[in-house]
């Protein structure tokens, strides 16, 4: 594996007001890897999320993302969609899909930041434009019949069951044509069998190269699929390492008390 | 099987009696000011339960037939309807020999009718216009507009000012006309690109104002409150048309405008920018978090809304010959927001509807014209209530390639 970090996160403080929910938070994601941020509830992971993704503006800290074979880029202050643009997509933890629009008009949202098509263009219909609208509507059904949902290309997004809607979040944001791609507790809500599912898709998209970092509650998917784990808690990085260390640091289990930690 | 239960017999009590309390003064009272009496007219109270207690009870059962319907029709399709309009695209034996006819109807308009309805004809396709043009603002983007009135003003301002002072002709003064108004829609576009909904209508209230303001009062500028006259009638290569053919040239001219209206913004609909557009409008915060610059396709979207304003304004200033500001009031924005809210926003074919009922109807019902303003709010009530999605619902175009073929 390389052993080059994709993204490097130092220091990074986010504030409300009095509150910090961030504190100093410090982590290299490898390229190629899964990685899994845990931590108990209101820890700041979504936070951390909306910082990366420029929603946020963090208080101090850096961010930087280095795309293999080109110098590395600071994120800090760019805006959301610079953020996209520089190889960085997400989904949501309380999905936001565009509810009215077709499952393929949502992937091919996500493939803006990839095409050029102007308004002439768009009233011409010159040849350069119907190709990428051509090659736009391909790769967003490849990218729908890998997560299973090329049958449901016309429907409307909010007329899919939970567990489709989540897949739909990760085509969408794989539209971008991300290098690291974060996902914001994909397995919540989703039954045994879906989350097998789930499991088995997001380790068909790191063999395709990409990194990923993940959020998760559900404990079972975190250490059979993560390669690295950061434990955050009040905003801290409280721990790191490998699923096998971090499962008995006696500091993560501390975090955890009182919640019923499902160790399989 | 309908039922009226005690709770909706309850609350229909409760609205006659909020219906009779808040009446009271004006139908009840009726003072008279030379004799100074006050005529007590109890009576009307009574008309007044009456009718809101059956009204509410219809509801009521309308609402329980509603709900039925629908978990019936859940229960066999598992999906969600089909709209009419998607049914009738849908089936082009029906579609076809129906937009032909159509289509037949406003080509001959001119020789069947006299020239007082294609006056009006043509103005209702100028609101076909903007109504299509607001859409994309307020019905694609979900940026609501009350100043749109304004743009429609610099389009027409334009022309006529250019006309005055330089003679230029209507031809030239038409694209100038809609990128004025598209340079207008940036300049709005600007401050208010962090508001949203109330507060951003708000703003776009005052724009409009602001712009009647100065149109009023400027008259080194405008001619103030007493408008331009004598504006050249739209050429057509120099040849002298008598009154009659000039009126039909111009619904000709207007119709050629909501062809290519139509044309246009059918495809960028369903376009990249169109798919962005809609899209702000779904999730602001999603859009951003998928690579879509949120100040340009902002712009975007109030620079393309306006250019069709500015384009009807140059189309209203030579087809009157005379404009003043008193012709872009906020009444007409609302106008125009009616046409596309009770269309359907975001559909081309319910504003086109929306339009030619809203402007046509009060043309043809002179006779209760005291009540236009209250049939206008009933309408717009009544359509809310029971058809919030407008008279077209919007449909999603599919997009298939080459190379999947069917599923
Ligand atoms: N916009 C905001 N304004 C003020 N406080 C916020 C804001 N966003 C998050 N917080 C606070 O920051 C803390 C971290 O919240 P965050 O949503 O990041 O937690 P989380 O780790 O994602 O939790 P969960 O597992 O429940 O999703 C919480 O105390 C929350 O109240
Ligand atoms: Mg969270």
């Amino acid at each position: 594996m390389n052993m080059e970090p994709i993204l490097s996160v130092r220091g990074l403080c986010m504030d409300f007001g009095g509150i910090r929910a961030l504190d100093k938070l410090d982590l290299r994601i490898r390229a190629g890897e899964i990685a899994a941020l845990i931590g108990p509830n209101g820890a700041g992971k979504t936070t951390f999320f909306n910082c990366l993704t420029g929603i946020y503006t963090p208080t101090a800290g850096e961010l930087l993302l280095a795309p293999p074979g080109q110098p590395s880029r600071r994120l800090n202050g760019l805006k959301p969609n610079r953020v996209t643009e520089a190889g960085l997509a997400r989904t949501f933890q309380n999905i936001r899909l565009f509810p009215g629009m077709t499952v393929l008009e949502n992937v091919l949202i996500g493939r803006h930041c990839r095409t050029k098509a102007k308004i002439l263009g768009a009233i011409l219909r010159d040849p350069r434009t119907r190709r990428e609208e051509r090659e736009n509507v391909d790769i967003g059904m490849a990218l729908l019949k890998k997560v299973g949902l090329a049958h449901m290309a016309d429907e409307v997004a909010k007329n899919l069951p939970y567990g489709a809607q989540r897949r739909l979040e990760i085509a969408r944001a794989l539209a971008t044509e991300p290098l690291l791609l974060l996902l914001d507790e994909p397995a919540a809500g989703m039954n045994p069998q879906e989350t097998q599912e789930l499991i088995s898709l997001i380790r068909s998209i790191r063999a395709e190269g990409l990194s990923i970092l993940l959020i998760e509650h559900d404990m079972k998917l975190v250490m059979s699929l993560s390669d690295y784990i950061f434990v955050v808690d009040y905003g801290r990085k409280i721990a790191e390492g490998v699923p096998e260390e971090v499962r008995i640091n006696p500091v993560v289990i501390k975090a955890y008390l009182g919640e019923e930690v499902d160790y399989a | 099987m309908n039922v009226i239960t005690i709770k909706n017999f309850r609350n229909a009590l409760v609205t006659a009696l909020w219906f009779m309390f808040l009446t009271f003064p004006i139908m009840v009272i009726k003072v008279n000011t030379t004799e100074n009496l006050i005529v007590w007219r109890w009576h009307n109270l009574l008309y007044v339960g009456a009718t809101a207690f059956t009204a509410s009870l219809l509801t009521a059962l309308y609402r329980q037939y509603r709900d039925r319907k629908r978990s019936q029709q859940q229960q066999e399709e598992g999906t969600s309807r089909v709209s009419w309009n998607e049914r009738f695209f849908n089936t082009p034996a029906i579609a076809r020999p129906v937009c032909a006819l159509g289509a037949l109807f406003f080509l001959v308009f001119p020789l069947l009718f006299s020239t007082y309805q294609v006056n009006i004809m043509t103005t209702a396709l100028m609101y076909v216009v903007l109504g299509l043009g607001l859409n994309i603002v307020v019905g694609v983007a979900g940026l609501l507009n009350l100043g749109y009135v304004a743009f429609y003003a610099v389009g027409a301002y334009t022309y006529a000012l250019l006309n005055m002072h330089y003679g230029v002709g209507f031809w030239v003064a038409l694209p100038l006309g809609g990128i004025m108004a598209a340079l207008f829609g940036i300049l709005l576009g600007f401050p208010v690109l962090r508001l949203r909904g109330d507060y951003l209508a708000i703003v776009t209230l005052g724009f409009g104002e602001i712009i009647l303001l100065v149109l009023k009062n400027w008259s080194e500028f405008s001619q103030g409150p007493g408008g331009i006259s004598n504006i050249s009638r739209p050429g057509l290569f120099n040849i002298q048309l008598s009154m009659e053919a000039t009126l039909n040239y111009q619904y000709y001219l207007t119709i050629a405008m909501v062809l290519l209206t139509i044309f246009v913004i059918n495809r960028l609909q369903n376009s990249r920018i169109g798919r962005a557009l809609f899209a702000l409008r779904e999730d602001e915060i999603a859009c951003q978090a998928m690579g879509i610059d949120k100040t340009t396709i902002k712009l975007t979207a109030f620079a393309l809304g306006a250019t069709w304003a500015g384009l009807a304004g140059v189309f209203f200033a030579a087809k009157n010959a005379y404009i003043n500001p008193d012709s872009f009031t906020f009444l007409e924005s609302a106008m125009i927001l009616c046409i596309v809210v009770l269309g359907g926003m975001g559909s081309i074919l319910g504003v086109i509807i929306g339009a030619l009922v809203l402007i046509l109807l009060p043309e043809y019902l002179r006779a209760f014209s005291d009540y236009r303003m209250l049939a206008f709010g009933a309408i717009l009530v009544s359509m809310m209530i029971f058809r919030p999605q407008g008279i077209v619902a919007n449909i999603r175009q599919s997009y298939r390639s080459s190379k999947d073929g069917a599923p």
